[in-house]
């Protein structure tokens, strides 16, 4: 039998996966194992099969995904921090046409972005909006968000949140749900492959449903910082499962009437 | 001939943000320029030009509704007074950060804190100094009647997208609540124009815009630095506009913008039946300051009196401009009250004349 050499393995019909084109040659800065690369990926992925490229305006505010508009062919802005859903309520309103997104981080999103967020899904704005929610400050170096965990460690609850002292973990994505303005409210993961599969079906559906204009498409997507909760991104994964989803259970809130 | 009508100071702000072709605005109530959206809302400028007006949950979501639109190549805009603008100043810092061209209205208020509703000068400051974070200017129009209230919303649109900088209106809660005859000028469409920077999606024939105040590179960051520091010199090279009244024979000199100006407009008057050689300096720009005309004036007049509601602000950019050569007092009111002309004149002879 002929030896088969690695140039006649590399061929088109052999091609089982690639790269979005949504995605630029950038090295993405983010820690090995985090969520992020993988929800910016499965956003670029939905982007280039629904053909949005053109119509396309992101908006990712401060946080570790500030620098998103390096890895995504897409047209960005970049927001203060908390204020993305304003951005993009103004970039819709003034351009319907457009499929407009937010990505957001907890801290962003639930603590000092919560006004911003509750009122453009209250209104009804129709953008979509990308919610990562790892439990913990990234990007300013692990303090406590508003989604930490009760006795869970940060740098700035280092003895672990102690909910008297420090507030209880705030389920956003279920407020979000009860508001007459969202439309399609659900929380996914990305720490396993099937879960993979799960979050894309659900990011496509929420990028899709805009065009429907019957309001706020919202995604929260549970996801790990090993950096800021101190593990290896394996162990993060496990915590997260462990810890993160019987607190924030994964499904569907909120689903349109067909 | 333009349209004429009697409005208030607040309400020619909106008619004239719809006939400059505005693409939205966004806003938050606020006394006294709470008007203006009103007014807005009222004239259902979806359906004459298809403007987007928005009420915002707070200031710091109009002025972010504001970036969003402004990143987009739109013309958008504001208004609020002083508590609320000084709400917005992180959203100033990010769309002067990010070179956004957009339209800012201060109908102030006098402070510090809740302070009060009535008319004030005491947010010179925060306009010409900066406000919010970081070095960058805002062109400073001071509107000192309804007419410039109209008529500067087209100019300060024209400005913000000439030098793609945020542009504000400097105006007090006099102004904005008085009614005065204005000379509309005519409707211009909505711009269809797509521009080259904004972000409108990516097509393509060019690369994907960006819209960011971020550089993390402090050589980079350092660049854009300089370059933003370039286009303001070249702003304060082009774009002083200031009115001279009664200057031509004048041995002393008043400098006064918005309301006050118009005190000092009659204190002139009385000054100068008494035998008084008086004239007004009136700063159109507050920023870019008329700093080389009014140093000009040091070789004719003997002294200048700065009036302000306020507790002194510009009188410190009219020192620096006069560099010592003569003397420069201040006279102002705080509170909400706006001097008289008879104080004004006798303050010019207390702190000037027999100084
Ligand atoms: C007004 C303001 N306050 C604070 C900060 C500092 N800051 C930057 S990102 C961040 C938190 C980010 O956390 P999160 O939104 O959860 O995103 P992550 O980094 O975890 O992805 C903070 C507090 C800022 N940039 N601006
Ligand atoms: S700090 Fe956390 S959120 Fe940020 S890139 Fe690293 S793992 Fe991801």
């Amino acid at each position: 039998m002929a030896e088969i050499t690695l140039d006649q393995i590399i061929q088109p019909e052999n091609l089982v996966y690639t790269k979005s084109r949504i995605m630029t040659d950038t090295v993405l800065h983010y820690c090995p194992g985090c969520g992020h690369g993988t929800a910016h990926r499965l956003l670029a992925e939905v982007i280039e099969e629904l053909d949005l490229q053109a119509d396309t305006i992101g908006v990712a505010p401060v946080g570790c995904s500030v620098l998103m508009y390096n890895y995504m062919d897409v047209d960005m802005q970049e927001a203060a921090h908390g204020r993305a859903p304003a951005l993009a309520t103004a970039i819709k309103r003034l351009m319907p046409e457009k499929f407009v997104f937010t990505y957001q981080g907890d801290g962003d999103l639930a603590a000092i972005g919560t006004a911003e967020t509750i009122h453009a899904c209250n209104r009804g704005e129709n953008i979509t909006i990308l919610f990562i929610n790892n439990g913990i400050y990234g990007m300013t170096g692990g303090q406590m968000a508003p989604t930490t965990l009760p006795d869970m460690k940060a740098s700035t609850c280092p003895y672990g949140r102690d909910v008297r002292m420090m507030g209880n973990p705030l389920k956003i994505t279920d407020i979000v749900a009860t508001l007459p303005g969202s439309y399609y409210v659900t929380r996914q993961s990305v720490h396993t492959p099937g879960n993979v599969r799960k979050a894309k079906k659900a990011i496509r559906k929420a990028v899709e449903y805009q065009k429907r204009n019957q309001g706020t498409c919202f995604v929260e997507i549970v996801s790990n910082c090993n950096s800021g909760w101190k593990m290896t991104p394996a162990d993060a994964n496990q915590w997260l499962e462990e810890n993160m989803l019987p607190f924030y259970p994964l499904g569907d809130l909120k689903v349109p009437e067909e | 001939m333009g349209e004429l009508r009697l409005m208030k100071g607040n309400e020619a702000v909106a008619e004239a943000a719809i006939r400059a072709g505005a693409d939205g605005y966004f806003g938050y109530p606020i006394t006294p320029q709470s008007e203006v959206m009103e007014y807005l809302m009222a004239e259902k400028p979806h359906e004459r030009t298809g403007m987007v007006v928005l009420q915002a949950e707070s200031e710091l979501a109009a002025i972010n509704m504001v970036y969003g639109g402004a990143a987009c190549g739109k013309k958008v805009m504001t208004s609020s007074s002083s508590p609320g603008i000084s709400l917005m100043q992180e959203g100033i810092s990010y769309i002067a950060g990010a070179e956004l061209p957009c339209l800012l209205v201060n109908v102030v208020r006098g402070g510090p804190g809740l302070g009060t509703i009535q008319p004030a000068q005491s947010d010179y400051f925060q306009a010409v100094k900066g406000g919010g974070h970081g070095d960058y200017r805002l062109i400073t129009l001071a509107p000192a009647s309804v007419q410039e209230m109209s008529d500067f919303v087209k100019l300060g649109f024209e400005l913000a997208f000439k030098y793609r900088n945020p542009v504000m209106i400097l105006s007090d809660g006099a102004i904005g609540q008085m009614m005065e005859k204005v000379e509309l000028f005519d409707p211009v469409p909505r711009s269809k124009e797509i521009l080259p920077w904004a972000t409108t999606g990516k097509t393509p024939d060019r690369e994907r815009n960006i819209i960011t105040s971020l550089d993390l590179d402090p050589k980079r960051q350092e660049d854009f630095n300089l370059k933003l520091q370039k286009k303001y010199g070249e702003i304060e090279e082009k774009e002083v506009r200031y009115e001279k009244i009664q200057c031509d024979d004048a041995e002393y000199l008043f400098v006064a913008y918005g309301t006050s100006s118009r005190v000092v407009q009659k204190a002139v008057q009385l000054a100068r039946s008494r035998g008084i050689k008086v004239g007004l300096f009136r700063p159109i720009t507050l920023w870019p300051f008329p700093s080389k005309e009014i140093f000009a004036m040091t070789g004719q007049v003997k002294g200048i009196l700065s009036v302000e509601m306020s507790a002194g602000q510009m009188v410190e950019d009219i020192r620096l401009a006069v560099k010592g050569k003569i003397k420069v007092d201040y006279y102002g009111r705080m509170g909400g009250i706006i001097p008289t002309p008879d104080e004004v004149v006798e303050m010019l002879e207390k702190k000037i004349i027999g100084g």
